[in-house]
């Protein structure tokens, strides 16, 4: 099976997208960020310059035009870069896609992907750090996609591309190093069915995007601790494979959720209620919730590790929730 | 002056007009009646909206604001499934979820009704730039007031418009003439720092020209140029049209404060009374367009009488099938989050 990088997967699935329906029309020019592998898109712009629109400075204008051009019939896929920039469009994305179709009785649909870079990448500080996925999920009418390795970025963003329906494509530019395989004729991925990248009967980690990196790399380190744990990556947020949650947990009876949203009221949060409310009597242990800290991310280092769920808290947490003392 | 049209077309304006006025007379003697909650109408823009925007085709999109009503009539929508929706019942053109405020028909042309001011501007360029990547001849009509270009996107969207050459019509009825800075001889809306709003899309490079709002000719010409540029290729247009604020709009809660319209005082001066004369006289552009057509003899005043029976008639009729028609199921609030899905 051919292997590929996450970035490499980033371009094959706009260029599928692109060739395979000629509604596809690209915005935006920072699919891969400022990153060494941003050059990487520049063949497909070269070669497809009618389907792809360079917007000017404006996202409240771009992205709204992507949502215009959606109504009149295009499938835009419409790039925010990065997360914090949709801040700026959030007056079109929330109060406009996410309400159209419903608000007009289903009249309207609006088949768009929205797609942004989230996360701390290292030096962003508070304004180039965060992740909105929360909050658009606090926003009924949006499907949220949270990719973790090149396979399942193309599979879902192939079914984000055919939906009717407003597409946050959630990225990491932390991901795009990532290697994996990706089967020849790779085939569109459901929404709503989450992936377990690791089984274990001791403790259930619920991770999404970058997090599930890190989560696969704090199991296998515990796994040498005697420690054995499930990751369950749900790949869509909206809509969500609850069943898959529960039953991780059923199985395990112990949950730690891995978020790299603010710890009040981010993803990570409504996976613990939702646990908590649906399998109360599965637990072992009380749910754990490990996110970024509340507080703006900071720029120095030291500080931003300090508020990120690293590897090591993930760890830390790993053992509490299971009660055993550090494997030092 | 009269829009350059055949006198049968002109009598199908006039229709829509005082259809677009009956309307709003009736939903305001009924919300004196039930609380039907707030609602924007559209009396004094008529001599705008209904000629500018009945020639539009079919399959051109229209994107409007909370100051919809007399636009969805101008592109015949039919006052039943209208009143249905304002009064958040299930036979509504958006099944009793959108309201006045939402109120869109999209097999009249429109798709969607955002009413965030400034919220329908970005939608609008971003449908001319769909429909010029698809290929096609249809337009998209941007239909603002003059308080959404105090907006952001205004500015965003506008400069979008321009540089891409997009089909696109903005419209712009300016209805806050009257506004405290106007009267104080300041500028044409009560918190726009510009002297001249045409100035704020002719900077971009886009067509721009300011019309009164009371002139019928002017907009069905300057829409009829706009549309044909936008269709050729000739990219967007900003038409500012210049209307008076009804004296009824002016609370908070509109009130029939000018009474119902008589058509009668088109041609007989006697009836109007002293009290809001000058809108009578020559502000009111219903009155004002059938005493041109009467002057023109495209229509006599018994023919304007009749016209204005069967709208009058048409409304209540429409009123009646909304009072008449049930409320949705309360579940039916969990229906059309999303559209549906293949997996």
């Amino acid at each position: 099976m051919p292997r590929m990088l996450y970035a490499e997967a980033v371009v094959e699935v706009l260029r599928r997208s692109v060739e395979g329906d000629d509604r596809v029309h690209l915005m935006g020019q920072y699919f891969l960020g400022l990153t060494p592998h941003r050059t990487m898109v520049g063949d497909l712009y070269r070669q497809y310059p009618d389907r792809v629109y360079f917007p000017p400075i404006a996202e409240l204008g771009y992205v709204g035009a992507g949502i215009g051009a959606a109504i009149a019939g295009l499938r835009p896929i419409v790039d925010c870069a990065t997360a914090s920039f949709t801040f700026q469009a959030f007056a079109q994305i929330l109060n406009e896609a996410a309400n159209i179709h419903y608000m007009s009785g289903g009249q309207t649909s609006v088949p768009m992907v929205i797609h942004y870079n989230h996360g701390v990448r290292g030096g962003g500080a508070a304004q180039h750090s965060h992740s909105p996925q929360a909050m658009m999920w606090n926003t009924p009418g949006l499907e949220i996609i949270t990719p973790s390795n090149p396979a399942d970025l193309i599979g879902l963003v192939l079914t984000a591309v055919a939906s009717d329906n407003p597409t946050i494509w959630v990225d990491h530019v932390r991901l795009f190093d990532i290697e994996g395989e990706v089967p020849e004729n790779i085939e569109p991925i459901p929404f709503g069915r989450a992936s377990i990248p690791r089984e274990g009967t001791d403790l259930t980690i619920f991770a999404s995007s970058w997090m599930v990196r890190r989560s696969l790399e704090a199991a296998e380190l515990l796994a040498s601790e005697g420690i054995s744990v499930e990751v369950v990556d749900p790949r869509t947020l909206v809509p969500l494979d609850e069943e898959a949650i529960l039953r991780s947990v059923a199985k395990t009876g112990r949950l730690l959720v891995v978020d790299e949203c603010h710890l009040r009221c981010g993803v990570g949060s409504e996976i613990a209620a939702t646990v908590a409310e649906h399998a109360y009597g599965d637990l072992l242990a009380p749910i754990r919730r490990l996110a970024t800290l509340d507080v703006p991310v900071p720029f120095s280092p030291p500080l931003e590790q300090y508020v990120e769920p690293t590897t090591a808290k993930i760890l830390a947490a790993a053992r509490s929730v299971t009660g055993v003392q550090s494997g030092a | 002056m009269l829009p350059d049209l055949e006198p049968e077309a002109l009598v199908v304006l006039l229709e829509r007009m005082i259809v677009a006025r009956r309307f709003e007379e009736e939903l305001i003697e009924l919300a004196g009646d039930r609380d039907i909650g707030h609602f924007h109408v559209y009396i004094g823009q008529e001599s705008t909206g209904i000629p500018a925007l009945s020639l539009l085709e079919q399959g051109d999109l229209s994107f409007t604001n909370h100051r919809n009503h007399g636009h969805l009539i101008a592109r015949g929508a039919e006052p039943g499934p209208m009143y249905a929706e304002i009064l958040g019942r299930a036979t509504g053109y958006c099944r009793g979820k959108g309201g006045t405020l939402h109120l869109a028909s999209a097999e009249h042309g429109f798709p969607t009704t955002s009413s965030v001011t400034s919220g329908c501007i970005p939608l609008a360029v971003g449908a001319g730039m769909g429909l010029q990547r698809l290929g096609s001849d249809r337009v998209s009509v941007c239909l603002v007031g003059d308080g959404a270009l105090e907006e952001g996107a205004w500015h965003e969207s506008a400069n979008i418009a321009a540089m891409e050459r997009l089909p696109v019509v903005f419209l712009c009825e300016n209805n806050s003439l009257e506004a405290l800075g106007q009267r104080a001889g300041e500028y044409p809306s009560s918190t726009m720092a510009a002297s001249d709003l045409t100035e704020l899309a002719s900077v971009f490079g886009i067509e721009s020209v300011a019309i009164d709002g009371l002139d019928t000719r002017a907009a069905h010409q300057t829409m009829t140029e706009a549309v044909h540029r936008a269709r050729s290729g000739g990219g967007p247009t900003f038409i500012e049209a210049r209307t008076v604020r009804w004296p009824g709009n002016r609370p908070i809660w509109p009130e029939l404060a000018t009474g119902k319209t008589d058509l009668s005082m088109a041609w007989d001066a006697s009836l109007i009374r002293p009290e809001h004369a000058i809108w009578h006289r020559e502000q009111d552009g219903l009155l004002g367009f059938v005493r041109e057509l009467l002057d023109s003899g495209c229509v006599t005043s018994d023919a304007a009488l009749g016209l204005d029976k069967r709208a009058t008639e048409r409304v209540r009729e429409g009123l009646a099938f909304a009072l008449d028609s049930p409320y949705p199921e309360p579940e039916e609030a969990l229906e059309h989050v999303f559209a549906p899905r293949g997996d």
